[in-house]
């Protein structure tokens, strides 16, 4: 109810210290707690990614073949022997591939959205901007994208471009990368282009213009610091989605090349056993699932703390 | 301390020429966008602002008076029509031709909220026209916004501050000392005050007449409120449906509109007066101001009209728009009628009946400055060092809360104006 | 766009209303004696010591603190002030509508027609808003559901309320819609509310309003969305039909003006609280409160002389939380003596019956006659 909020407003306005957006957006971000557990999550997922070959047991494609035969070339159980978490038939220890896993879906995370917004924030900002004939050439061409059928496209292209330079790079990832990227670019096109077609019209912005601030200055200084937030959510909310996406790709034998192993490839692998050796889809399945819920959590977060509907301007 | 811009040339008293001025938006539908109408926001209005004049634009929303103002300093492009500001005309600049020209003219918006960027400080805020136009730099810089904000009656403390810890009233001060910053010598005020509290509003609305007075500034005075418009202008010009429908000085205007709408609207302002709401005699005018993408032919008002009713309905109400008639001095309309429109009763009567300003008795006066008893009711002056005098002095600057007096107007803070813009 | 544009031609045509002196007003005296029927109290209202709290993070906002009025039966009462002084927040805890969390009614009494409110259950209370108190807010738009046609939404509550059947339910919405001027009553029954223009939908508001007829009407800021001539349509509405039905108004507005056109009597209130209360005549004549004064002071009139400086009311109200046990005004009053700020003044009388200001320095024996 508006009263409710006029009176929020006003509280808001007289007692808190004097303190930027950001900072109040941290101190509700620091409130909700799942999002509190989420960003942990993350950032405990960053470190692990970052040092995680330093720290592993072994090797992610060290083959303790000694202990698979002792165990009639079956995978070694959790908790068995020294490898904490068992290992698969080849003997090679899942500890350590999980954590080499946690890498290759962190770069997932992080490199597909750079590919998205590379993408999706100039093409979202020029139609934002101009708007008219170029706004609608855009806006149908992202329209295109969005019909296309991801997966068979990004199937399509990793299996077209497998055996260039471009399919070699990185394990096969850099292929992966690009593909997730340019089909799921167009949802921060439209959400930039909106951004910008309405931020376009407030008043300050109308008042720069009759300062004569030039475009780019308007553009830099005013759209994109008041834009940012919604990006940032939806970057953050897209970042499940990109690892999803590579986990699927790698379990049908799309995208990193063994030896090296995703989640997503461990998931495939292991189901050969799951009868008998369920550690060895179970465990990568925690994995894929805390990292999808903990940036979602933290997504979730963000936008409560960024929405600009709560702040206290009446 | 801003200087104003230059000063009154003799000989030349239109600071702004506004020519057959028509902005039109085009509706587009469909996915080719093709277009299929275009809203006749303004169309075709002529009239000029005076050097160093308040010219107030009234009318209901949607009658084109901000898109008026905005097209005025080109934030707007005109469809047709020309705008010329001290002899040059603005539609033929260059983009860095007309930067520069943003100098001479600024604005100030209506919403307090949505004209300051929330992710930046103020004094960012203001220093931004100041960077623009390359004004000053380094502490000449701060200097300068200290001025500003001390200008508009904020404290020079508050730069580090963000708009959203600021109430309505200080925000627009903000705004104020923005659109100053850059030493215009004209500003359009669009609505201003109409988003504030009514005793915010009379801060805000000293505010600007005070400013006026002391830096030689010209106004177009953007509102709704007639008796707003009254109060700050020299003259007033209201707008229906894209149209000017009539122009003059308020004291003359308001005693004997002739334009009926103009009489509509007086007549439907409530006064804060139970006696005279009760006596005087208002037209309701009946159904709702039609669209401007399809407005109709001939005197736009007739559709709605009281005189066209009682004249029987003429023909040329329908099919000839009327111009803009001058009728005595400076005062016109665009009313095939006028002159019938004068001579009746309708929406003045209130006029020559409230000459009495209520509020603070002189006895309550009395009790705090016996001497200034019998005054107060009689000049404006005495209004001035009433102000100053009452209640503690809204200095306060350190205070860490905003609750103290600093929305109050900050009188004692104005310096003098410089000598060259005494008028 | 397009479709409002053609349903408004019609409401176009030109028939003017003109007001003359003698009707502009109804009769002074609001109670008029053949009209006893149904009252099972001597007033509708009576507000007793209401105290309407909002629980935030940061702190606990007393937005109505110790409000106590009475309402005649058809009586149109207004509540006055600046934003944030409680006039809504009175108004939603008389419908019990105080969003609950973060706001909560901590004390008082509400006996609306003999009816203790605050001890009403939820359906019982459901039904005293839908039969006997109606509302206007100021955005009709967000009141009206967008999904629903007029018809409907204005039957619905008709059916719930009053038992009529659907047929009978759709001649009186007809009627209704006839009698708040909207032309072609009948035909636009099937209309969403989108197809009407802002004013049509405040009329549309009132109809709803007044469907089951009720006692009581709350009207919330009901024209600040609308422009002068659509508002004075409004008022002029809703003056005419509070008379026809002989229905009170609570007339909640920050428009000095409008109070002074639609009210009986006048409660003025600042930082939660009434600080004078009275009728319509006395209260613009002699107000006995400095903020009534400052109020007044601050208006551009139209009689007012270019350059005239207004009189302003320096500062800010206070905040809520924690007010001080002083005068709330004090701070922006410029008659305040030391005692103002040791103690707060109570609602005492003044010369005329039923004029109560809050304010040491106009009580008898005060520093201002």
């Amino acid at each position: 109810m508006a009263t409710q909020v006029a009176v929020q407003g006003q509280v808001a306005q007289r007692t808190r210290a004097s303190a930027g957006l950001w900072s109040d957006a941290w101190s509700r971000l620091r409130k909700n707690k799942l999002a509190l557990l989420g960003l942990i999550l993350v950032i405990a997922l960053l470190l692990l990614a970052i040092i995680g070959p330093f720290i592993t047991p072994y090797s992610f494609s060290a083959q303790d073949l000694a202990g698979v035969r002792a165990n009639r070339n079956q995978p070694l159980d959790p908790l068995q022997t020294a490898h904490i978490l068992g290992t698969d038939q080849l003997g090679r220890d899942l500890l350590s591939r999980l954590m080499d896993g946690a890498r290759i879906s962190v770069s997932v995370a992080f490199v597909v959205q750079l590919v998205i917004l590379a993408i999706g924030v100039p093409i979202g900002a020029l139609a934002g901007w101009f708007g008219g004939r170029l706004d609608n050439l855009l806006m149908r061409f992202t329209d295109i994208v969005y019909a296309f059928p991801d997966l068979l496209f990004i199937i399509i292209l990793t299996v077209a471009f497998r055996e260039t330079f471009v399919g070699q790079a990185m394990d096969g990832l850099l292929l992966v990368f690009v593909a997730i990227g340019v089909t799921s670019w167009v949802t921060v096109a439209r959400l930039v282009r909106g951004q910008l077609l309405s931020l376009k019209e407030t008043e300050f912005v109308e008042a720069a213009r009759a300062i004569g601030v030039s475009d780019r200055k308007i553009v830099t200084k005013h759209l994109l610091p008041n834009g940012i937030g919604p990006i940032i959510v939806a970057v953050t909310l897209g970042i499940p989605g990109a690892i999803l996406a590579e986990s699927v790709l790698a379990y049908i034998g799309i995208g990193v090349q063994p030896p090296r192993a995703s989640w997503g490839s461990l998931i495939a692998e292991g189901q050969k056993w799951i009868r008998s050796e369920e550690h060895l889809v179970l465990f990568p399945a925690i994995a894929i699932a805390l990292a999808l819920i903990s940036f979602t959590f933290l997504g979730d977060g963000l936008r409560d703390a960024l929405d600009p509907k709560l702040k206290g301007k009446q | 301390m801003p200087e104003a811009g230059t000063a009154p040339t003799a000989g030349q008293p239109d600071l702004i020429q506004v020519d057959d001025l028509k902005v039109h938006f085009p509706i587009r539908s469909g996915i080719f966008q093709t277009e299929v109408g275009t809203v006749k926001a303004v169309d075709g209005i002529t009239f000029e602002v005076r050097r160093g004049e308040t010219l107030g634009l009234v009318g209901e929303s949607g009658c084109g008076k901000s898109t008026t103002g905005r097209a005025m300093i080109r934030l707007r492009e005109p469809t047709a029509g020309t705008v010329t500001f001290d002899g040059i005309q603005l539609g033929t600049l260059k983009s860095e031709e007309l930067r520069k020209m943003r100098r001479r003219m600024q604005i100030i918006f209506q919403d307090p909220y949505g004209s300051l960027d929330p992710r930046m400080t103020v004094g960012s805020i203001i220093a931004e026209p100041i960077e623009t136009h390359r004004l000053a730099s380094g502490s000449a810089k701060k200097e300068r916004i200290a001025d500003l904000l001390r200008i508009v009656g904020l404290d020079p403390n508050y730069v580090s501050r963000y708009p959203h810890e600021f109430s309505g009233g200080q925000r627009q001060r903000i705004g104020v000392a923005r659109a100053l910053a850059v030493e215009p010598e004209f500003i359009v005020c669009d609505e201003p005050i109409s988003a504030l509290d009514v005793s915010i509003q009379a801060q805000v609305l000293n505010l600007l007449t005070d400013l006026r007075e002391q830096l030689g500034l010209t106004y177009l005075f953007i509102a709704h409120d007639l008796s707003v418009v009254k109060h700050i202008s020299d003259r007033v010009a209201v707008m229906y449906l894209g149209k000017i429908v009539e122009i003059g000085p308020p004291d003359i205007m308001y005693a004997n509109p002739a334009h009926p709408y103009t009489r509509a609207l007086l007549s439907a302002v409530p006064v804060p007066d139970p006696v005279m709401e009760r006596k005087r005699k208002r037209v309701i005018l009946t159904g709702d101001v039609p669209s401007p993408v399809n407005p109709p032919e001939g005197c736009r008002f007739h559709t709605r009209c009281w005189l066209y009713e009682r004249l029987g309905k003429p023909e040329q109400c329908r099919t000839i728009d009327p111009p803009v008639r001058m009728l005595q001095g400076d005062h016109g309309a665009a009313c095939h009628f006028a002159e019938q429109a004068m001579q009746s009763d309708v929406g003045v009567s209130h006029i020559e009946m409230s000459p009495v300003r209520r509020g603070t008795p002189d006895a309550a006066l009395a009790a705090i400055r016996p001497e200034l008893a019998g005054a107060m009711s009689e000049s404006a002056t005495v209004d001035v060092s009433e102000t100053v005098i009452g209640g503690p002095p809204t200095g306060g600057p350190s205070d860490a809360d905003l609750v103290d007096g600093s929305d109050g107007s900050g009188r004692d803070d104005l310096p003098d104006p410089p000598a060259t813009n005494a008028n | 766009m397009a479709a409002v544009d053609d349903t408004m031609t019609e409401a176009d045509a030109p028939t003017i209303i003109e007001v003359s002196p003698d009707d502009a007003r109804r009769v002074q005296t609001p109670t008029e004696p053949n009209a006893q029927d149904g009252r099972k109290s001597d007033k509708l209202l009576k507000v007793r010591g209401l105290s309407t709290h909002f629980f935030t993070p940061d702190g606990v906002v007393q937005a109505v603190d110790d409000v106590s009025f009475e309402l005649g039966y058809g009586e149109t009462l207004g509540l006055v002030g600046e934003s944030g002084c409680g006039k809504s927040v009175t108004a939603l805890s008389i419908a019990r509508l105080v969003p609950d969390p973060p706001g909560r009614i901590v004390s008082g009494e509400i006996e609306f027609d003999g009816i203790d409110v605050l001890k009403l259950d939820s359906d019982e209370m459901r039904h005293l808003r839908g039969k006997e108190i109606g509302f206007i807010f100021q955005d009709p738009l967000t009141s009206l559901n967008p999904t629903l046609t007029i018809g409907y939404q204005i039957a619905e509550s008709i059916r719930q309320h009053m038992g009529l059947s659907r047929d009978a339910a759709r001649d009186r919405v007809a009627e209704l819609l006839g009698k708040v001027g909207i032309p072609r009553a009948k035909d636009r029954l099937n209309d969403y509310p989108h197809q009407f223009s802002g004013g049509m939908r405040q009329r549309v508001m009132i109809a709803i309003a007044l469907s089951c007829d009720p006692k009581l009407i709350l009207a919330d800021e009901p024209t600040t969305a609308l422009d002068v001539t659509i508002q004075a349509q409004i008022l002029e509405l809703i003056q005419r039909l509070s008379d026809e039905f002989h229905t009170a108004v609570l007339l909640i507005t920050h428009d000095l003006g409008i109070a002074a056109g639609m009210c009986d009597r006048v409660n003025v209130m600042y930082a939660g609280r009434i600080v004078e209360t009275g009728t319509v005549d006395e209260l613009f004549e002699s107000p006995r409160m400095p903020y009534a004064w400052g109020l007044l002071d601050s208006l551009p009139r139209l009689d007012d002389i270019r350059g005239d400086r207004l009189r302003t009311i320096e500062g800010l109200p206070p905040l809520l939380i924690q007010p001080p046990d002083a005068c709330r005004f004090e701070p922006r009053c410029r008659f305040a003596r030391d005692k103002c700020r040791e103690d707060e003044p109570d609602l005492t009388p003044r010369a005329e019956p039923g004029h109560l200001a809050r304010c040491w320095a106009t009580e008898p024996g005060g520093w201002i006659p």
